[in-house]
């Protein structure tokens, strides 16, 4: 990129802005000729000059073009017209002009705004580019909000400054020397003296605001370093709460604001210091013509009426001077702003951009038609040029499917050294090669340098010496869409980005936009103009709504062949049971799926078959309508459905006069009073003597460790019978609260007779009956023939709750349903559901487990020559890792004969699933064959699998 | 089955025998009553250990992973308890328990149990001294195992 701003704009906008500069002189045609319009108005018809005699009749319009030497050719002799038409006349074109002038400053605006646009879009994306073509290890150094922060905010003055780059300094430069030459052509020495004025303005106010020119760079500094200082806060919220920093992070903070704010206040004192200044000089040149011209005047040297033509001729210097000097600060301004990104955006080794390049040639056309023509022109001819075969990638996606089931060959480093940022070593003139097909684990210390020829395999460590080659060539020589398809890795340090589970599986897909998508009508026109504009700024005009799926490297012939792809990748790396979970877990609108939500209904009767089949009969208790369900809750017994209003909700449902008038009415208000007093006489017997942090509480669902002495104050006042007659309002609400939380299989008191729960059948069949008509809006009965709108899918299908006797109650009946819901041939649109679930910032709303799960799935779901994982799985248990290494070996193998695997173990034992093992030690590849091989020869192989 | 005769079953629990009845509600209530049928796992070698359990009727298998296939190291039965080292010592499952007859066990979690044993030194002995007891098992069956080696050599 250029260093010079002015140089940029000028390379990038230069036809643009000679065309803006002939419009603004255009324009300043009849800019005159509204100035003069006035005086003329005003001397001729009103006044009556040449209107002397009543009756009188002037020419109006009149043209005449004066040739030197001939005198003058009349052109058009004019309309003859009264004093009064004249009048209507001039004040006609007086109406014209202000028109004429008013459209050409909207032109003129709106083009330079535009210019100024295009060009902020092109640094934006330049600078944007660049980071995707930095070496790795400018990442290092590198904060992204402070990134994020140049790239956003640093260059938005660009934009504006851009129309005016050039216009302004010609237009403005031009009215001053105009009102110079008019003073001097008036009287030599007082031109002299204006002129030297504006000569010490022009040199002192720039060198005074180099001061602020320096503040305004430090300005832009500490306003980063606080933008990066943010973003570390944000991201190491959870390292700054643990070690209780936060004070320090404010203090941080403070400190920093306190630096800007004094940068900003220095910044307006001078400003506004060589403000003064600057008005002081411009006031100091009447000030001299006043005093000396009046001295020279009243000497009789000078004639009067010169000295009043220069005082009124310099009235038009200063306007145009101060704005010039002020562009000239703005200038200044931009150009220091810009070099400061630019510089940031500077790297050695940058990637080649011919590397990252699609392997067709983007239309580079459209950018001849960002000439002088501009507006209306370009736009029509863009958009011939930016027809869709264009765009397209020229190898088809078969030749380029039938290509990668060649191989590429072996994967080789070459005398390779790595170091990391210090210099140390990490690995040490290794020269190892992976043939097509093999299977290779790297076992060794954690420093043994395995996992740094794994990361220079991926390209994320750069070479020291000695090269990485793929198939006989450097790989970073090779272009990334080689490098990048063929070759797959994954590590335990993974990244997803903010988007549904299944962008990011699919993530490794998209290299290219392999179908493009299809406008009609108005969205067509827009898909047009967006190529255009993007041609306009320098982007590329890629479409991001194409679909950049690549199916074949999934290996599905269609889209709807990735289904069975994604499953089997999700079953290899068991994560497919927790999107399930995923799944299972939302709430669906029954009317944008209305199939699924009838199939789930009819999933009910068949998991009840099921649970039969299997002996589980127990498993799960249904809501039935005329029965009480042992495994819910009193009060879910008593509501018989899911609030969806807030006069439903558990916590305002005590205070709901109907539901209190229906329990009342029933008496069950006394008995789940005293089923309450027994409860809480129980809780109190249990938790009375333990400390209120004990971790027992969490059994206790009904009351927290706070509400102890508050039943046992109760309990004291309300014993010895009759406790419901002498307990107040709120006291039996507080009781018959405890009650609802009842659950006898779970909490074993003994409290729940066949009377009783005959009893709530009863009232709550009443409840249901007499409701309100706007109160049935608030809850969703259990039904067994419709779906929940507000229950989550797997409260759908159980339509029930899991008995607490059954141990794993929870795990089985998931595996039931599981099961069930592929029978049913559900299973997919569940699933489907499942990876819409949103992973987060980061993939924050993952486990960490579920992440490395995801990390590995994404790398699995690509078909590509070598797999390179390095230590992909470090949170998992080593049951799961090694059956998820099997698996994954397993899919890889049937995948294809050429697929090869290098896997760097953080479980030494797994070291045998290999055909072949390369052992590290301090950076040195110390042995390298077969595991029982390595086994016989007693080295450093031998004492790592036995440790 | 109700908290009052849960407790009565505990009681049975050599484990538990020096313990007040009611503390021994108190855990009967905090901790899962769960059940299993034949051939069911309580846990696999390699889970991590999230809790204990107190086998309250029917035997269980303790099955250790080898390269040759599961082997049998030792059996667990009525009124003992199981899965206690992974909770202890913060590792993995060392073994894997399956259900021989039907199981009706105990399930206390982790940080249940941990407290149980600082709340209730009683309990604590009673542990020590099943875990002594297993040390010396082990170790006449290592010895034995030993001699056993000698001799074929």
């Amino acid at each position: 990129m250029e260093k010079s701003l002015t140089r940029y704009i000028w390379n990038h906008t230069r036809r643009q802005q000679i065309y803006i500069l002939i419009v603004v002189l255009v324009s300043m045609v009849p800019y005159f000729l509204s100035f003069d319009l006035p005086k003329r108005i005003v001397n001729g018809p009103i006044q009556g000059n040449g209107f002397g005699e009543p009756g009188a009749r002037q020419m109006f319009g009149a043209i005449s073009l004066p040739i030197p030497g001939y005198g003058s050719v009349r052109l058009f002799d004019g309309i003859d017209l009264t004093r009064m038409e004249m009048l209507y006349a001039l004040s006609l074109v007086f109406l014209f002009l202000v028109v004429v002038n008013g459209l050409f400053k909207l032109y003129i605006n709106t083009f330079k705004g535009r210019l100024g646009e295009r060009l902020l879009r092109r640094i934006r994306y330049q600078l944007i580019d660049r980071i995707l073509r930095f070496p790795p290890s400018q990442f290092k150094r590198m904060k992204g909000s402070e990134v994020s922060s140049m790239v956003k905010d640093e260059v938005e003055p660009l934009g504006g400054f851009t129309g005016d780059a050039f216009v302004q300094p010609v237009m403005l430069g031009g009215q001053a020397l105009t009102a110079l030459a008019f003073i001097v052509l008036q009287n030599v020495w007082l031109g002299a003296i204006a002129a030297f004025m504006v000569g010490i303005q022009a040199v002192i106010i720039p060198r005074m605001r180099r001061r602020l020119l320096v503040l305004g760079r430090e300005r832009q500094i500490t306003a980063r370093e606080l933008a990066g200082r943010v973003g570390e806060i944000v991201e190491g919220i959870g390292t700054i709460h643990a070690y209780d920093t936060s004070n320090y992070e404010r203090a941080d903070i403070a400190h920093r604001l306190g630096r800007i704010f004094k940068i900003r206040y220095d910044l307006y004192q001078w400003k506004f210091m060589v403000k003064f200044i600057n008005n002081f000089l411009a006031q100091l040149t009447p000030f001299l013509f006043y005093c000396i011209g009046g001295y020279l005047a009243l000497k009789g040297d000078l004639d009067i009426g010169q000295l009043v033509a220069v005082i009124s001729a310099y009235k038009d210097l200063p306007g145009p001077l101060k704005e010039l000097i002020d562009w000239d600060q703005t200038r200044q301004d931009v150009q220091v702003k810009f070099v400061q990104v630019v510089e940031q955006f500077e790297a050695e080794n940058m990637i080649d951009p011919s590397l990252q390049a699609l392997p067709a040639p983007v239309a580079a056309a459209g950018m001849a038609a960002a000439g002088l023509a501009g507006v209306a022109a370009a736009t029509t001819a863009g958009v011939h040029q930016a027809s869709p075969a264009e765009v397209k990638v020229s190898a088809s996606p078969e030749e380029e499917a039938e290509a990668m089931r060649e191989s590429v060959g072996p994967l080789a480093a070459v005398n390779l050294t790595l170091s990391d940022d210090s210099g140390a070593r990490l690995v040490e003139r290794v020269s190892v090669q992976i043939d097509p097909g093999e299977t290779v684990a790297i076992i060794g210390a954690a420093a043994g340098g395995g996992d740094a020829l794994a990361e220079a395999f991926a390209r994320l460590i750069w070479p020291e010496s000695g090269r990485v080659t793929l198939g006989g060539k450097d790989i970073l020589e090779l272009p990334e869409s080689v490098v990048g398809r063929r070759l797959t890795y994954a590590s335990s340090d993974s990244f997803f980005f903010y988007g549904s589970l299944r962008d990011n599986l699919l993530y490794g897909l998209k290299h290219a936009p392999l179908t493009e998508a299809s406008y009609e009508g108005s969205l067509m026109l827009h898909r047009k103009w967006e190529i255009n504009e993007a041609k306009l700024a320098g982007n590329p005009h890629h479409d991001i709504n194409s679909d950049w799926i690549d199916y074949s490297a999934a290996g599905a012939s269609r889209p709807e062949d990735l289904f069975a792809s994604i499953l089997t990748v999700l079953d290899a790396v068991q994560l497919s049971k927790d999107i399930l979970d995923l799944a299972l877990r939302t709430t669906i609108d029954p009317q944008t799926r209305p199939e699924l939500a009838e199939r789930i209904v009819e999933m009910r009767s068949a998991l009840t078959g099921e649970l039969e089949e299997a002996g589980l009969n127990g498993l799960v208790v249904p809501f039935e309508p005329g029965a009480y369900n042992i495994e819910a809750t009193v009060g879910e017994n008593l509501l018989f459905g899911t609030a969806v209003g807030p006069r439903m909700m558990p916590q305002a449902l005590a205070k709901n006069t109907y539901f209190r008038s229906v329990i009342d009415q029933s008496g069950l208000d006394r008995i789940l009073f005293d089923m309450g007093y027994q409860i809480a006489e129980n809780a109190v017997e249990l938790f009375s003597d333990l400390p209120p942090d004990h971790p027992f509480f969490q059994q206790l669902t009904f009351m927290s460790a706070d509400d102890i002495p508050l039943y046992q104050g109760l309990m004291q006042k309300l014993r010895g019978g009759n406790g419901f007659e002498r307990a107040n309002e709120t006291e039996r609400g507080q009781m018959i609260r405890l009650s609802f939380q009842y659950i006898e299989p779970r909490h074993r008191f003994g409290l729940l007779t066949r009377e009783l729960m005959d009893k709530i059948i009863e009232v709550r069949q009443a409840f249901h009956e007499n409701m309100p008509e706007d109160m049935r809006e608030e809850i969703e009965r259990y039904d067994p023939e419709r779906y929940l709108a507000s229950a989550t899918l797997m409260d759908n299908v159980l339509f029930g709750r899991i008995s607490n006797k059954h141990a794993d109650g929870q795990k089985r009946i998931r595996s039931i349903v599981s099961s069930l819901l592929n029978t049913m041939g559900l299973l997919e649109q569940v699933l489907d559901i499942g990876l819409d679930f949103n992973v987060g910032a980061g993939g924050k709303r993952l486990t960490i487990v579920q992440r490395q799960k995801l990390n590995l799935a994404r790398a699995m779901i690509r078909r590509s020559d070598f797999y390179i994982f390095n230590r992909p799985l470090p949170g998992l248990d080593h049951r799961l890792q090694d059956e998820i290494l099997r698996d994954v070996m397993k899919l890889v193998r049937g995948s294809g004969e050429h697929q090869a695997i290098v896997w760097v173990l953080s479980n030494t034992s797994l070291a045998t699933l290999f055909e072949r093992v390369l052992v590290f030690d301090r950076g040195l590849l110390v042995e390298d064959g077969h595991h029982e091989d390595l086994a016989r020869k007693n080295g450093v192989f031998k004492q790592l699998v036995a440790s | 089955m109700l908290l009052k005769d849960e407790v009565q079953m505990l009681r049975r629990v050599p484990l538990f025998s020096g313990v007040e009845p009611g503390k021994l509600k108190l855990l009967a209530f905090t901790s899962d009553r769960v059940s299993y049928g034949v051939g069911d796992t309580l846990f696999h070698q390699g889970d991590i250990g999230d809790a204990a359990y107190v086998v309250l009727d029917g035997t269980a298998d303790i099955l250790v992973e080898s390269p040759t296939g599961p082997i049998k190291v030792a059996e667990v039965e009525r009124n003992s308890i199981v899965g206690e080292i992974a909770i202890l010592c913060d590792v993995s499952r060392t073994a894997t328990v399956k259900a021989t007859t039907g199981v009706e066990a105990l399930r206390i979690r982790k940080d249940h149990f941990l407290k149980l044993l600082s709340d209730f030194p009683e309990i604590t002995i009673q542990i020590m001294r099943v875990l002594a007891d297993r040390l010396s098992h082990t170790t006449s069956e290592l010895t034995e195992a030993r001699s056993r080696v000698r001799q074929l050599e």
